[in-house]
């Protein structure tokens, strides 16, 4: 079942979005579009499902629109054609053509969101932000506070619930960002870019926090990223954006395996490929003797296999050389 | 060619732009037409000014005095504020200018009300309509560049002499700055506090009394305290209309070119000036 879905989605900034939109489904570029009409071209013609319980990341340079298509998931950014739908409940809703109410349903507690620079509101303590979005859906603060109390030690600021937010490093900051996200119980979360702000070693912890929270409490979640060890993390999908359109759609192993163009090759071709590639992706047509490796092998535990023999079948048929993996290595 | 300078200016200067006669006309017209309104303005302001200056001058000073202490502590929390407010009013008590400054006290804390209550929601409305508050500006700069005498006489033409057009004159000077404040913090509210609140689920509503209010504070305390300092400066030129007050002697010091009783009324306005000053300042942490 689907959580999210971009539907064609356009987003154009500007007054003669129409005229800027016929110029864009001609493929014209958006410094083109800029040039000719005024308008800016946020995205165009994206459409990308995210099935519930699923982390995809939107990933692209800054300035290809990610944060573009992931704000119109809850209304931030108007959608000038096209759709995006959003579960609620057990009905998938409209987000372009729901009214303020339902808007401010979808808002209050299906859809949460989390931001780079975390936008806590800086004259209130730690519980109190934590609570922002049960307090604007009416809740008393007596029933306010079991929630908030839960969601601090989630986070791990049990003892901070008093404290000002201004107090706190840019970590702490992101996790109390985190924790009022996930106080409102809301099924979807929206992740703008919110460990970009962050030093490398807390980036990598918060990651990791981020991973175990949502082995606990499974939710949707579209997540933005201009980094790419981040999103093949964290990504179960990665959606790669260029200039306003995504360009690829796939799994980590199948992007680095076969980038669809020269923009994604380029991109992943910085990454390291200890981490992403397993046994199959090396295998080749052939045989040899041994015991098969498994096919979802990761590289490193494949090249210590390698150390031993200079040719390892793998599960499923195929072979893997030492010579292949030394040459797809020197070439990366 | 000479002589052509000297026609062209003649013929210049000869068509006046009716400047005063407009004014005299507006103003004739609002006498006539507009006196009921007039009428009911000044009955409210009168009604608040006697309230404030019975709940000034019944009381007995020290009482007065143990009263703004405790205001004093209770916004401040600091001790040194405390003792200066209660040295500033024994110097007045020693000076004997009591009723003058409760007279004072009187106009400053009915201008502050008047400019307060119009003042923010105007600053509010306007943060939230960019173009009507470009539009808005022109007048509010002549409000505050029009010389403060200019509106004492219309005010007395429309509230007769007294304490009313006093105020009346002092809230019309006084009025832009709350408003420009309010303005002023509410629309430098940062954008992305707003689009946090939002995509939380804020209406418009929940969005300025939970983020853009809280957020615009300082600028608005600050707003109250320049509505305060403002109010006072006009302490003197009230005293024209017969405002009864501080300015009283001044004006009556400067009559008879008396300069003894001219700085020692002076200073009492000073000690005034200082103590609300110090009383109201905010002082935010980090």
């Amino acid at each position: 079942m689907n959580a999210i879905e971009f539907d064609n989605c356009s987003i154009l900034f500007g007054k003669d979005s129409k005229h800027a939109l016929s110029l864009a489904d001609e493929g014209m570029e958006r410094p083109a579009i800029k040039e000719a009409t005024g308008c800016v071209l946020g995205a165009h013609n994206a459409s990308l499902s995210v099935a519930e319980g699923e982390i995809v990341v939107l990933m692209g340079l800054s300035g290809s629109g990610k944060s573009t298509l992931l704000r119109a998931v809850n209304g931030l950014n108007d959608v000038t054609r096209g759709d995006v739908r959003v579960r609620m409940g057990s009905r998938m809703v409209s987000v372009p053509d729901a009214d303020r109410a339902c808007l401010r349903a979808l808002r209050l507690g299906h859809v949460s969101m989390v931001f780079q620079q975390f936008g806590l509101l800086p004259w209130r303590s730690v519980a109190e932000n934590i609570g922002l979005g049960l307090e604007l859906a009416g809740a008393t603060p007596a029933s306010r506070r079991a929630r908030v109390d839960a969601q601090l030690a989630a986070v791990g600021l049990d003892g901070w619930a008093d404290r000002p937010v201004a107090e706190l490093s840019g970590g702490m900051q992101q996790r109390v960002g985190l924790a009022r996200a996930f106080a409102t119980e809301a099924p979807i979360l929206l992740m703008d870019e919110p460990f970009s702000a962050l030093d490398p070693l807390i980036r990598s912890r918060l990651q990791d926090e981020l991973l175990d929270l949502q082995r606990e409490s499974r939710r949707t979640i579209l997540f933005v990223s201009h980094d790419l060890d981040e999103a093949f993390k964290l990504g179960n999908r990665i959606a790669l954006m260029d200039g306003g359109r995504i360009v690829q759609t796939g799994t980590a192993r199948e992007i680095l395996a076969r980038p669809a163009n020269d923009y994604v090759a380029d991109f992943v071709s910085h990454l390291n490929p200890l981490d992403v590639l397993t046994a199959s992706d090396l295998a080749e047509a052939g045989k040899a003797d041994g015991s098969p490796l498994p096919a979802d092998m990761p590289l490193k535990q494949v090249l210590s296999a390698l150390a031993d023999n200079t040719a390892c079948p793998v599960a499923g048929g195929g072979v893997i050389t030492r010579d292949a993996v030394l040459r797809r290595l020197a070439a990366a | 060619m000479a002589r052509l300078t000297t026609r062209l200016a003649d013929w210049f200067a000869g068509e006046k732009i009716p400047v005063g006669d407009t004014a005299d006309r507006v103003f004739d017209w609002l006498t006539v037409n507009a006196s009921g309104l007039f009428d009911a303005i000044a009955a409210g302001m009168q009604a608040m000014i006697d309230a404030i200056l019975w709940a000034l001058i019944t009381p007995p000073p020290l009482a007065v005095i143990a009263v703004f202490m405790l205001i004093a502590l209770l916004l401040q929390r600091h001790w040194l504020t405390v003792i200066g407010v209660m040295l500033g009013f024994l110097y007045i008590l020693n000076q004997g200018y009591w009723e003058e400054t409760m007279q004072s006290l009187t106009l400053v804390l009915a201008s502050c009300l008047v400019c307060m209550a119009i003042g923010v929601p105007t600053g509010i409305a306007l943060a939230h309509r960019p173009r009507l508050y470009s539009w808005t500006r022109p007048l509010l700069d002549l409000m505050q560049t029009l010389p403060s005498f200019v509106y004492l006489i219309p005010a007395i033409v429309f509230f007769g002499i007294g304490l009313v057009p006093g105020l009346i004159a002092t809230v019309i000077f006084v009025l832009p700055a709350p408003i420009r404040l309010t303005q002023l913090g509410i629309s430098s509210t940062p954008v992305a506090l707003r689009e946090a609140a939002t995509a939380f689920g804020a209406t418009p509503r929940q969005l300025l009394w939970k983020v853009e209010l809280p957020s615009a504070l300082p600028q608005i305390m600050a707003g109250l305290n320049q509505t305060i300092m403002l109010s006072l400066s006009m302490v003197v030129i009230a005293a024209l209309v017969g405002a009864s007050g501080l300015g009283v002697p001044v004006v009556r010091a400067l009559n008879s070119v008396n300069t003894g009783l001219g700085f020692e009324s002076g200073m009492v306005i000073v000690v005034v000036a200082v103590m609300l000053d110090r009383m109201l300042r905010v002082r935010r942490k980090s």
